[in-house]
């Protein structure tokens, strides 16, 4: 925003509702925002920043890359391959259940009230994450779980014959979907609000069908929003550390669960490997959401 | 075409509400055999005597309220000075609130770790009483997306310029613009973020067990590495702190509503 000389008035004209850009910033005004950017910068910046900085350093302190390239070790390339796998599927299977669940209950014709409980239960299903959340599917899916039981006495199916384990890749993507799909409804919602009723009639006064109208005009409206919803999905999957940990304890090597453990017990051997591990996450979180920030103000933008 | 479509929808509800359904209903289910003979709420009496639920349910309790607190001072008189008087800066806040969304708390608290230790310029991990602060500022740093978000949606729905100026000329001071104009104003906002920061804070695992610190997450994950049917009483204990945060922030957005047209 360029500031013009006549806008850098202190007060607006009368009765204006509008805030106007460009005040004068008098250094009492910087005052009135400090507290947030000490507190910002103290427990939230400087803390990350002071280990994106160890990443690069040996234990002395000296420059190096090593750190970065120890990332590349099969042991951790691994881990970051299984977390990669993990957040990827849950992301994938969340978002497309949690559109078609968001599409159902939003267009799909379906009484009033099943709209408002969806919106309630995803508000507090993609809050239900951690280690109670785990509890419920080791109840569920566990080798004495619910579901794993009636299998085994009525279906005659034993789950865990097929090589199953709730421990594993399967059994903790099933798990992240239990917050992943209430998220994506959450977030894809007011996308989906946006498509005007007036297109679908459009389409359909041009002889256009149902399947013409979600190909050619509401998924071309609706992908940004897809897409970058499906990669913040990916980085809330990839971060999470408690629901994996209460589940699987150390059974699985993922990252955030390799990170807990040395920053528990130092299971590396060496602290500086340690914040190129942080780093690595940061960067993988990092790119997912900018791409997330990116697609959301193109879909603003198509909207206008 | 209409009744196809429909019957699609119905198909994708049953198969969600089953998929969401099924754990709590196991889990239920589960809590509830802890007695050989029968149903009963045995695991739930047990849970609810051990002093060890009572003193981490309380401490994460505390923690939560105290975060709420620092929180909303932090993020009020900010969002609001923002709205007022320094809007180019809305970007940047808004970026920063965004942070601890990319940036992940394991990542966050190891960052604290390093910077904080008992060898440091600051060491907040040197005494307990320290660690709790250290362990309340990284929870405000958890919740300021859902808190700033929440009341900064609040501030622009009502007018904050004229509000301010009419207090203003009325004589009130700064301090009595905010806590008798602005924060009434944003009631339902504040309250919204507040039982979203609570239902985040009240069961959060990493920071509280890499801070060393007696919170509830981390008792869980004792519980549940030990016994058998307490964890399942607590994941329904915990389900149901979380359903009522979430029903208390729809009761309170149902109140504002009215409120706000008539205003």
């Amino acid at each position: 925003m360029s500031t013009s000389p006549d806008s850098l008035t202190h007060r607006p004209a009368p009765g204006a509702g509008q805030i106007r850009k460009g005040l004068t910033l008098s250094s009492l005004n910087w005052l009135g925002v400090a507290p947030f950017f000490l507190f910002a910068l103290l427990f939230l910046i400087l803390p990350t920043t002071t280990l994106m900085i160890g990443a690069f350093q040996d234990a002395n302190g000296h420059f190096t890359l090593g750190n970065i390239a120890r990332l590349f070790d099969d042991n951790i390339l691994s881990a970051y391959w299984i977390s990669f796998k993990v957040s990827a599927a849950s992301a994938l299977g969340g978002t497309v259940i949690g559109l078609a669940l968001a599409l159902a209950a939003i267009q799909g014709g379906l009484p009033q009230w099943i709209r408002p409980t969806l919106m309630t239960f995803s508000g507090v299903a993609s809050n239900f994450a951690g280690i109670p959340l785990s509890f419920a599917f080791l109840a569920t899916l566990g080798r004495m779980g619910l579901v794993t039981v009636l299998l085994r006495d009525y279906a005659d199916f034993d789950l865990y014959s097929t090589g199953f384990s709730i421990l594993s890749f399967l059994g903790l993507t099933l798990t992240y979907l239990y917050f992943q799909i209430p998220l994506m409804v959450l977030i894809v919602t007011p996308a989906i609000d946006g498509l005007r009723a007036e297109w679908r009639e459009a389409c359909e006064s041009l002889g256009g069908n149902s399947v013409a109208y979600w190909w050619h005009i509401a998924l071309p409206i609706l992908w940004p929003s897809i897409l970058g919803s499906a990669l913040l999905l990916f980085a809330n999957a990839f971060g999470a550390v408690a629901t994996a940990y209460a589940l699987t304890g150390s059974s699985l090597n993922i990252v955030p669960i390799l990170l807990y453990a040395q920053i528990r017990g130092d299971v590396l051997h060496d602290q500086n490997l340690g914040y190129a591990l942080a780093l690595g996450m940061i960067v993988v979180t990092g790119l997912s959401n900018a791409g997330y920030i990116w697609l959301r103000s193109r879909a603003e933008r198509g909207r206008e | 075409m209409k009744s196809t479509s429909r019957l699609g929808a119905w198909v994708a509800i049953a198969i969600g509400t089953l998929y969401f359904l099924l754990p709590l209903i196991a889990t239920f289910e589960f809590s509830l055999k802890m007695n050989r003979d029968g149903y009963s709420f045995e695991a739930y009496k047990v849970v609810l005597a051990d002093p060890g639920f009572q003193a981490t349910f309380g401490y994460s309790t505390l923690m939560a309220v105290l975060t709420i607190i620092v929180g909303i001072l932090l993020v009020v008189p900010t969002a609001y000075w923002i709205q007022l008087k320094l809007p180019r800066l809305r970007p940047l806040v808004e970026f920063i609130t965004l942070l601890p969304l990319v940036i992940p708390a394991i990542v966050i608290v190891f960052g604290y770790l390093k910077l904080y230790n008992s060898s440091s310029w600051l060491p907040l991990t040197g005494n307990e009483r320290a660690t709790d602060l250290l362990l309340m500022c990284s929870y405000v740093t958890l919740a300021l997306p859902y808190l700033y978000r929440s009341v900064d949606a609040g501030l622009r729905a009502i007018d904050v310029r004229t509000l301010t100026e009419a207090a203003e000329s009325l004589g009130a001071s700064w301090p009595s613009i905010l806590l008798q104009v602005i924060f009434p104003n944003v009631k339902s906002a504040i309250l919204s973020g507040a039982f979203l920061t609570f239902a985040v804070v009240i069961g959060e695992f990493t920071m509280a067990s890499l801070l060393g610190r007696p919170a509830f997450g981390p008792y869980l994950q004792l519980i549940g590495s030990n016994r058998a049917y307490e964890p399942s009483a607590l994941a329904i204990i915990a389900f149901m702190v979380t359903w009522a945060a979430m029903g208390l922030i729809q009761v309170f957005a149902r109140n504002a509503r009215p409120a706000r047209k008539t205003a």
